[in-house]
């Protein structure tokens, strides 16, 4: 077990080195970072300047090593288009993607699940029925699609909640927060929701489709025998024993929540990461993609080491000799 | 399978029990008579539509912003969906910009076919070195959303190319990127399917009479791993047509000059506010009933193609 934790250490460790090349290509390959950073007015020692300061005429492998001790300690160069290092406008981005992030995930597992047990429950009832096939149509549904109905419904037409933006937000130390304002809340809901909205169907499906599996189990048809209540017999036997493949899906949708933020914050002009990272593909703005794309694939990968490794440890058949 | 005439083929799907099996689907009779009728009104776009929304010697920008059935107040035309702020006809630009949307669906499902197609039938059947070195690549690109992966692809591509041509190239571009970031799926089930077909005889027997392993993979792998690709090229359609909404809406697709339905839908959002709703509505329920059908129609291929789920 020991060697499979290293090795899926190991893995990650490659996965990332990969995609720091990857990075640094985009920075080194697209476009010359000269030309980006000097304006016309240039003359040949100002070139020859910056090249030796940012290095480009060192080896090529000596370049890579230096871009990742510098993305290491957080150091991802200057934006091309807003002239300020990267790294704070990460910094001052972040706040807004993960309260995002935070409330729609919160809203998919809590409603997911519910949406999941009722329709397992009740299976044969209209109302499960209703949800199933609404769940399918939401599917197959564009997020940004999503998003617009949201905004024509209860901004256009109502006029209920706001269409943009993310209201009054109150800066606690260098973290600014939606959460503490009337306003802050308001601006969260729409784009939670058409966030929230995939994931919460993922979750209902596999939800009821466990549920249904456990349902089935000698030991449930035992706690029925025994008398006990549906109430107790639904929840603490057979809820319980859908959570570990709920949890490990659930783990690996959090990537996708923030990659799926790009869409939802573009389309609510939500100030986060995502509307950063579209708007650095649409003026070329490479610093700000490699950045991103390295934050992300940290994200991603621990994610994906935590989810492998906490199987093992939920799972004892796989303790064992196994792998 | 592959030596059968066109009429010899056609009768065996008419004997199959494929049609009789639509006949009892409801649900896919009207998504595939929703497609067709899509995909034939992109296909004779510049027959149908009633204007050439990209002749500007045919605009008047008097006709801006006409609802749809009422008269122009100042021409008196009429438009059966309105038009938009350059006094373009709606129902005519969605009629094109379906043909884009189709076009670059159609295309990158297709690119993303042969890429994995081939990737997955080297790797399967070569093994060795090779096949590790295949399906890491693809471990790593299925750690992150295809969509990203599309962006990205998208905007170093952008990057790379010189201003001029950016327009110009952006389907090519979209198709590619669309492309590379969905082949994995095609390579991992083609791969393994080809674990299991190049141990069987007929594979022995090819290897044995002294036939070139290309010879092998192609003619004689190939056809028998074809059959889950079908159904995942469905359902790959219905995702490629909502990336590439999704990317022209963010405004990293088509590119106004050439408009699919995201882009229209992406225009039309900036008049929601001000009452100008035909704008925005009818392309985005053109893009919702082409993406409903080609997932609805993808299900039940895939529950019919595949006699276990039955």
């Amino acid at each position: 077990m020991f060697n499979y934790i290293l090795k899926r250490v190991a893995q990650s460790g490659l996965v990332l080195l990969v995609v720091g090349l990857v990075a640094f290509s985009m920075f080194r390959f697209v476009g010359d970072p000269i030309d980006n950073m000097l304006g016309q007015e240039r003359t040949v020692e100002d070139v020859e300047r910056l090249r030796t300061e940012l290095g480009l005429d060192l080896p090529f492998i000596v370049q890579y090593g230096r871009f990742l001790g510098d993305a290491v300690q957080g150091n991802f160069g200057v934006s091309y288009r807003q002239g300020r290092p990267v790294s704070d406008i990460i910094i001052e981005r972040a706040p807004a993607t993960l309260e995002l992030a935070v409330v729609s995930a919160f809203l998919a597992i809590s409603i997911g699940i519910i949406l999941g047990v009722f329709t397992a429950i009740r299976r044969d009832g209209w109302l499960a029925s209703v949800i199933m096939t609404t769940s399918l149509i939401g599917v197959s549904l564009p997020t940004f699609l999503i998003g617009i109905v949201l905004i024509y419904i209860f901004s256009v037409d109502l006029g209920w909640l706001p269409s943009f933006g993310r209201g009054e937000v109150v800066q606690v130390g260098f973290w600014s927060t939606g959460f503490l304002t009337k306003s802050g809340w308001l601006a969260l809901i729409l784009p939670a929701i058409t966030l929230g909205l995939y994931q919460m169907t993922l979750i209902m499906r596999l939800v009821r489709s466990e549920m249904l599996e456990v349902l089935r189990q000698d030991y449930v048809r035992f706690a029925r025998a025994r008398g006990l209540s549906e109430r107790v017999v639904h929840f603490r036997h057979a809820l319980k024993n859908t959570l570990v493949p709920v949890i490990t899906v659930t783990g690996l949708q959090l990537g996708s929540i923030i990659a799926f933020a790009i869409i939802t914050e573009s389309v609510f002009q939500w100030p986060g990461l995502g509307l950063l990272f579209i708007n650095a593909i649409q003026f070329v703005d490479i610093p700000v993609m490699a950045a991103y794309l390295m934050l992300i694939s940290v994200m991603f990968v621990t994610i994906n080491l935590v989810v492998d490794l906490l199987y093992v440890f939920i799972d004892p058949r796989l303790r064992e000799g196994g792998l | 399978m592959f030596n059968l005439t066109l009429p010899e083929r056609l009768d065996r799907i008419l004997k199959s029990d494929f049609l009789w099996r639509l006949s009892r689907s409801p649900v896919a009779i009207l998504s595939l008579l929703v497609v067709t009728l899509l995909v034939l009104g992109a296909v004779f776009a510049p027959w149908i539509a009633p204007f050439d929304p990209y002749d500007s010697a045919s605009l008047d920008l008097m006709n801006g912003f006409t609802a749809p059935l009422t008269e122009n107040d100042f021409t008196g035309q009429q438009f059966l969906l309105g038009t938009d702020d350059q006094g373009r006809d709606v129902l005519s630009t969605i009629l094109y910009g379906m043909r884009i949307s189709l076009f670059v669906g159609f295309a990158s499902v297709l690119f993303a076919m042969v890429l994995g197609i081939s990737l997955g039938l080297i790797a399967g059947y070569l093994g060795g070195w090779v096949d590790t070195i295949i399906m890491r690549i693809a471990d790593v690109q299925l750690t992150f959303p295809s969509i990203l992966v599309a962006m990205l692809i998208f905007g170093i591509a952008k990057g790379v190319m010189p201003a001029e041509y950016r327009d110009q190239m952006a389907i090519w571009v979209l198709i590619i990127a669309i492309g590379l970031s969905d082949w994995v799926q095609f390579a991992r089930v083609v791969r393994g399917a080809t674990l299991v077909e190049k141990n069987r005889e007929y594979v022995m027997a090819a290897q044995l009479i002294g036939q070139p392993t290309p010879i092998i993979m192609w003619r004689h792998i190939l056809p028998n791993v074809l059959s889950p690709v079908l159904v995942i090229a469905t359902i790959s359609l219905a995702l490629a047509i909502i990336a590439e909404a999704t990317l022209s809406f963010l405004g990293v697709g088509a590119p106004p000059t050439q408009p699919s339905l995201g882009t229209l839908i992406r225009i039309g959002q900036g008049f929601m506010f001000s009452g100008e709703w035909w704008i925005l509505l009818f392309p985005a329920l053109t893009l919702l009933a082409l993406a409903l059908s080609v997932n609805l129609l993808g299900d039940w291929l895939r529950d019919t193609l595949n006699p276990k789920l039955r």
